[in-house]
């Protein structure tokens, strides 16, 4: 039984001009001892169903959802107390902006020892202990001294350090990691990155990272989901999402990356996110796809089958080229054909 | 700095920039002072892209508003066109603002809400020229078709653009004085990948026909291998390595630039390569370690290197490499 099972999840948003679905229909599971990465642009949903999960959303959002189990557990329906007791023991977040995610009135050892406080019955002289000995884990030089250290007078790399300390305060069972790197220099970024993954295979909990940048992914996931417009498009082990994607969508985002460059001019996507006001009927990418036809502009696309990485597509790719397509004369956008 | 290729080609040189800041310490306190940027010098060629990568606190955004003159340089000289600019006359800051302009990294901050696409464009015009209101308007239209965005859309506010389109109209703002430098302060770092490559294309293909030469300001070091001619890489204010694009990429030489490198993750087959760990974080630019400020972090260091600060031309080669270790052949 995998630790995270989530069927068809969806999220409404009430805004001031109407409902705005964020995340459309998304399913996905991760095991223990599993990293799985959720990658796609900025307002494709990935961390909206990731605060849906932890019960973080504000009440403009509506969550529905056939099954969300985390640990054999129900999570959909759950009274807000009776979430308390999971998130941030068994369930813990790691946020994007370690400096803003701290409080700056309390020590950093306070903020970590409430976890163990509230969930653990910790008492203080244990709870002290325990908070050094996390900092060391996180590799916080002079530990016992930093634990009265505020937020403050830490740099973004050790704010960040301190988050994955108090995410870890409990042994979770399951880390999301949000962006947990896109605020931080490379060398810091290298640094975290592999203090997670070291930390993960020592204690076989599950991984999601939540990322846009696909060095990180390939780096780091066993496993990645990619997002667009609040939809999955594509599911795939990550060296076969690199060598042979699925989804037009992943194909060219892949392309336009600088360094798999093989001309001078990259490969662009035209045309941006389709938002609350412009969204498509069927296929939510076909007005940027080079590969559209009527049909993904009419019909809803099928999810296709395990071979072709359950691709959200009429026509997904193998090896590059688009399976059961009637040939570039049906395709409705021929302009962007050459510049494939 | 270099052997100059054809002084004719080089439209703005910058020899030994360096800004230095005053902190205040109370009123009694003796005040501290941070050096946010030394020792600068470098070339720029027209139609050429020369990048300055670093993390941050290098100095890189510093530089970024000495060259555009949005500050003074406490030291060291500016030529501009063959002007030597030092940015205490009115007349050096008119020349050095027409012919120098700037692309912020946030498109959402850079612009001014209450303006249209129609004044945000026009306003260089009215303030630099003498242009009439018809001509300022044809000017802006046909930038804007060149920037790729639509002409009727003159009268819409910044709010109503998409993050890719804001950076199209202050890549537009800035070139209406048709400059011949441009300084790109990370102009694709706020946006998504998809939208970041019809940008890169959009500044390559300008580069392309109006000969502007780019002072490309990053921390992604795949785009900057992607657009750049030369690079230059900057530790705590210094540079610490100078080359052109295929010699920093194959055949790094600073340990800094070796480690900045390895950690850039990397989406190709096989990637997990040996990493250069870097211990630590950049130190304060406030209390600089003495010798080479990379020391602390280096793993090459050996006795010289807490003593003395390297220099960054290494004897008897045309190497620009700050390091002890390059220069005694160690590494």
């Amino acid at each position: 039984m995998p630790l995270l099972d989530i069927q068809n999840l969806s999220v409404d948003f009430k805004t001031a001009s109407g409902p705005f679905r964020a995340v459309d229909g998304v399913s996905m599971t991760v095991d223990a001892g599993e990293i799985v990465s959720i990658v796609g642009e900025s307002g494709s949903g990935k961390s909206v169903s990731m605060l849906a999960l932890m019960g973080l959303l504000p009440w403009t959002a509506t969550i529905t959802a056939d099954r969300m189990l985390f640990d054999g557990h129900e999570l959909a329906g759950l009274s807000a107390r009776q979430r308390r007791r999971i998130v941030g023991k068994d369930m813990a977040m790691i946020f994007q902006e370690p400096m803003s995610s701290l409080n700056p009135c309390f020590t950093v050892g306070f903020q970590i020892g409430e976890a163990l406080k509230v969930h653990l019955k910790l008492d203080r002289k244990a709870r002290r202990r325990r908070v050094i000995e996390l900092l060391e884990m996180v590799g916080i030089p002079a530990a016992a001294e930093r634990v009265d250290a505020f937020p403050h007078q830490l740099s973004g790399g050790m704010s960040q350090r301190v988050m994955i300390a108090m995410a870890i305060a409990c042994q979770p069972k399951l880390l999301i990691a949000d962006e947990p790197t896109t605020a931080l220099d490379v060398t810091i970024q290298a640094q975290i990155l592999e203090l997670l993954m070291q930390l993960q295979s020592e204690t076989g909990m599950g991984l999601v990272l939540i990322t846009h940048d696909m060095g990180v992914v390939a780096e780091t996931a066993h496993r990645v989901s990619v997002q667009y417009a609040g939809q999955k498009v594509e599911e795939q082990a990550v060296a076969g999402l690199f060598a042979d994607p699925h989804h037009p969508y992943t194909a060219a985002l892949l392309a336009a990356l600088p360094e798999r460059a093989t001309s001078r001019r990259l490969p662009s996507i035209p045309g941006v996110v389709p938002g609350q006001f412009d969204r498509p009927t069927g296929c939510l990418f076909s007005p940027r796809c080079k590969f559209a036809t009527e049909r993904c502009v009419t019909k809803v696309p099928p999810v296709q089958g395990r071979q072709a990485g359950y691709a959200l597509c009429h026509y997904p790719l193998a090896g590059g080229r688009p399976v059961g397509h009637p040939g570039p004369g049906a395709t409705i956008h021929p302009d962007l054909q050459e510049v494939a | 700095m270099n052997a100059p290729v054809d002084p004719a080609t080089v439209v703005l040189a910058a020899d030994g920039l360096a800004r230095t800041y005053e902190l205040k310490r109370g009123l009694f306190g003796k005040p501290a002072y941070v050096r946010a940027l030394a020792e600068a010098s470098f070339d720029l060629k027209a139609g050429k892209t020369l990048a300055v990568v670093g993390e941050s606190g290098c100095g890189k955004s510093t530089l970024a508003r000495v060259v555009t003159m949005i500050e003074k340089p406490t030291a060291g000289s500016l030529t501009v066109d063959g002007r030597t600019v030092d940015g205490r006359s009115a007349a050096d800051a008119r020349l050095l603002r027409q012919s120098v302009q700037i692309v912020f990294q946030d498109p959402y901050g850079s612009l001014n809400p209450r303006q249209t696409v129609a004044a945000i464009l026009e306003e260089p015009l009215y303030v630099n020229t003498d242009d009439d209101a018809a001509t300022r308007r044809a000017k802006a239209q046909a930038m804007m078709r060149r920037v790729g965005l639509r002409p009727e859309h003159a009268e819409r506010y910044p709010h109503m653009f998409s993050g890719g389109q804001r950076q199209r109209i202050a890549i537009a703002r800035a070139l209406m004085l048709n400059p011949k430098i441009l300084v790109l302060d990370e102009p694709v770092s706020a946006l998504d990948v998809s939208i970041q490559a019809q940008v890169l294309n959009l500044l390559m293909d300008l580069q392309e026909e109006m000969g502007l030469a780019y002072l490309f300001i990053s921390h992604d070091l795949g785009v900057v291998r992607h657009i750049a001619d030369e690079v230059m890489v900057m530790y705590l204010g210094r540079p610490v390595e100078y080359g052109t694009r295929d010699e920093i990429f194959a055949d790094p030489k600073h340990p800094y630039t070796r480690a900045l490198l390895s950690a850039t993750p990397s989406t190709e087959a096989g990637g997990r390569r040996e990493r250069i760990r870097l211990k630590g974080e950049l130190p304060s630019p406030l209390n600089p370690p003495t010798g080479c400020a990379f020391h602390p972090r280096c793993p090459y260091m050996y006795e010289p290197c807490p003593k003395e600060r390297p220099e960054l031309a290494v004897p008897d080669s045309d190497l620009l490499v700050a390091c002890h270790a390059v220069r005694e052949g160690r590494i």
